[in-house]
């Protein structure tokens, strides 16, 4: 269901006109990386989108036509009115900070070092920004197109074993 | 792995005596693989840090690099308790990327297998639990009706653990005369287990005062951290996307929301229970009503293989084949994202899906909920026991495989 038009006006009166889409009924919004955080926080207190439902991101780099490098995704939903909202940030490759939205939502600590761990954006204000999911002393960001699916040479680390050895 | 800093409020001195202790990653009360490094006062859980990714082996990535179709398979093994809810969760979240509408016969017979795949995956939760707080018997019972489950699956698609189920616009099979059978006779029978389980737990008094006032998760705590599903519907979260959002066929059935307001390890066991049952009625109507028709959409839509008759004595069936099989054709797919849920056994399972145009998705984003639970572990254990540790593991139904995908 789309997002109320009420809640595009609450957002567009504090923020001016901000790039709005729609596609198979879910309304997402693209807010500018500083604004996030005044955003998300006028979504929450205000118009009580209180359940952040996700937060992952997408990297652009071989899409058509794309801008920017990376797109991160909050999608957010009201327990109460059960209405939807797709908050989307674009991030380029030099600045890949974007402050925590944790003091908002508690259910955003994983989610956010999940995408740290996969895609290297920094989430400025979170109390444990670890790797999650990958190893400590792994280097890269493997959910990111430009590293292959078959990794790049951390099996050939592994020490090789033959039967006569064991 | 780093433990966390010492924080201002428990500086490195007042920590010198607090045992650490480490649960798992091969322990058999964590079911599945996930460690948790516990830091012990006596037999209190000071504090719980819990360290994942033991299993992690990619599946976002090879959602990349794996077509609409084939992709279904890994969602099989993301929560393999019930893969089935996967499979409908993921062709679900393609076909609203697509623009496809399922043929009302696919509805129905994707809503009965998800609801069994609920049945089966809380028979498996609350059976664990009880086996891991000293109900063995109890955990007996639920495996036996897992078994008949398993047995309707492997009638219906030819594999009892992952089944593969769904198809982009479809299923992979037909309902089989002898699949409404077997599932008749499991709703006629299963009702009597059920009771029988409820008798030997509700009122037991060392499985009750092993969960009754453990792992207590607020209300507001549970929606300010992400929690869907039978957990949150636990704490008096009345979220349920089979009712707020009606997908598939679940509008036509009459059927009620579990909850339960106290939101401890045994209002989690609860309102599994419940939901069991509720499902059960969902099942029994939807069998007896199943519209006929075929269960793939039509040729025009192009998405699936039209069945052999088409193809030899229709062109629009052939050039559908062709065009289906070709490898530099297939799919129409928008440039665009979109993201859809469904209510899984455990919690919102969503899956948000980038579309390039190509047969392959750009991006495979799984939310899942296992990973979301997990990590409210730490809050729910402080100050509890050690012997706690397994009844709030087990009441949160945590799949490492999901967790860690």
């Amino acid at each position: 269901m789309p997002a109320n038009p009420a809640t595009l006006a609450a957002l567009t009166a504090r923020f001016g006109p901000l790039p709005t889409s729609e596609f198979r009924g879910q309304t997402r919004v693209v807010v500018a990386r500083d604004q996030l955080l005044e955003a998300m926080r006028l979504l929450r207190a205000e118009l009580r989108f209180d359940l952040l439902v996700d937060v992952t991101c997408v990297d652009y780099l071989n899409y058509r036509d794309a801008a920017n490098r990376f797109g991160l995704v909050y999608l957010l939903a009201s327990t109460d009115t059960n209405e939807r909202l797709t908050i989307r940030v674009y991030l380029n490759e030099p600045q890949l900070t974007v402050p925590s939205v944790i003091g908002l939502w508690k259910g955003a600590d994983w989610l956010e070092r999940e995408v740290f761990d996969m895609y290297g954006i920094v989430f400025d204000g979170h109390p444990d920004l670890r790797r999650i999911l990958m190893p400590e002393e792994f280097t890269a960001y493997p959910l990111r197109k430009d590293y292959p699916l078959q990794g790049r040479g951390e099996r050939h680390n592994f020490p090789v074993l033959t039967r006569r050895e064991a | 792995m780093s433990l966390a800093a010492p924080t201002a409020e428990r500086p490195q001195s007042q920590q010198d005596y607090l045992w650490t202790l480490n649960f798992g990653p091969q322990h058999p009360a964590t079911h599945t693989t996930l460690r948790i490094v516990l830091k012990l006062d006596g037999e209190r859980v000071v504090d719980a840090i819990p360290d994942i990714g033991f299993l992690h082996s990619g599946f976002e990535k090879l959602g990349e690099h794996l077509d609409y179709n084939q992709y279904v398979t890994i969602t099989d093994r993301m929560n393999y308790i019930s893969p089935v809810a996967n499979n409908v969760a993921w062709h679900g979240a393609v076909e609203r990327l697509l623009g496809i509408d399922i043929t009302p016969r696919c509805k129905y017979l994707r809503t009965i297998v998800a609801e069994l795949s609920r049945i089966s995956d809380h028979l498996l939760c609350t059976g664990a639990m009880g086996l891991d707080t000293g109900a063995f018997t109890f955990f007996l019972y639920a495996f036996y009706q897992r078994e008949v489950i398993y047995d309707i699956f492997e009638t219906l698609s030819g594999q009892r653990f992952h089944p593969s189920y769904t198809r982009v616009g479809g299923l992979f099979y037909d309902f089989t005369p002898l699949v409404i059978q077997k599932i008749r006779s499991f709703i006629k029978t299963f009702p009597q287990t059920l009771e029988d389980m409820e008798r030997l737990l509700n009122r037991n008094r060392i499985f009750v005062d092993r969960t009754k006032g453990v792992g207590v998760l607020a209300k507001d705590d549970a929606i300010n951290r992400s929690v869907t599903g039978p957990i949150a519907r636990a704490s008096g979260v009345t979220r349920d996307l089979r009712k707020d959002e009606p997908y598939l066929a679940y509008a036509d059935f009459d059927f009620q929301v579990c909850c339960a307001t106290a939101g401890d390890c045994f209002a989690r066991y609860y309102v599994r229970m419940a939901e069991m049952r509720e499902s059960l009625r969902i099942v029994a109507q939807a069998i007896e009503s199943i519209p006929s028709g075929p269960i793939n959409v039509g040729v025009d839509e192009r998405t699936t293989l039209p069945p052999k008759s088409q193809v030899y004595q229709t062109i629009e069936g052939t050039i559908t084949h062709f065009e289906l099989v070709m490898l530099n054709r297939g799919l129409t797919v928008p440039c665009e994202e979109s993201y859809a849920a469904i209510e899984s056994p455990n919690g919102e399972l969503g899956f948000y899906v980038v579309g390039d145009g190509s047969n392959v998705a750009y991006r495979a984003r799984c939310r899942p909920p296992s990973f979301i639970h997990f990590a409210l572990f730490p809050e729910l254990i402080r100050g509890h026991t050690l012997s706690d540790v397994v009844a709030v593991l087990g009441s949160l139904n945590i799949i490492a495989a999901e967790l860690d995908r």
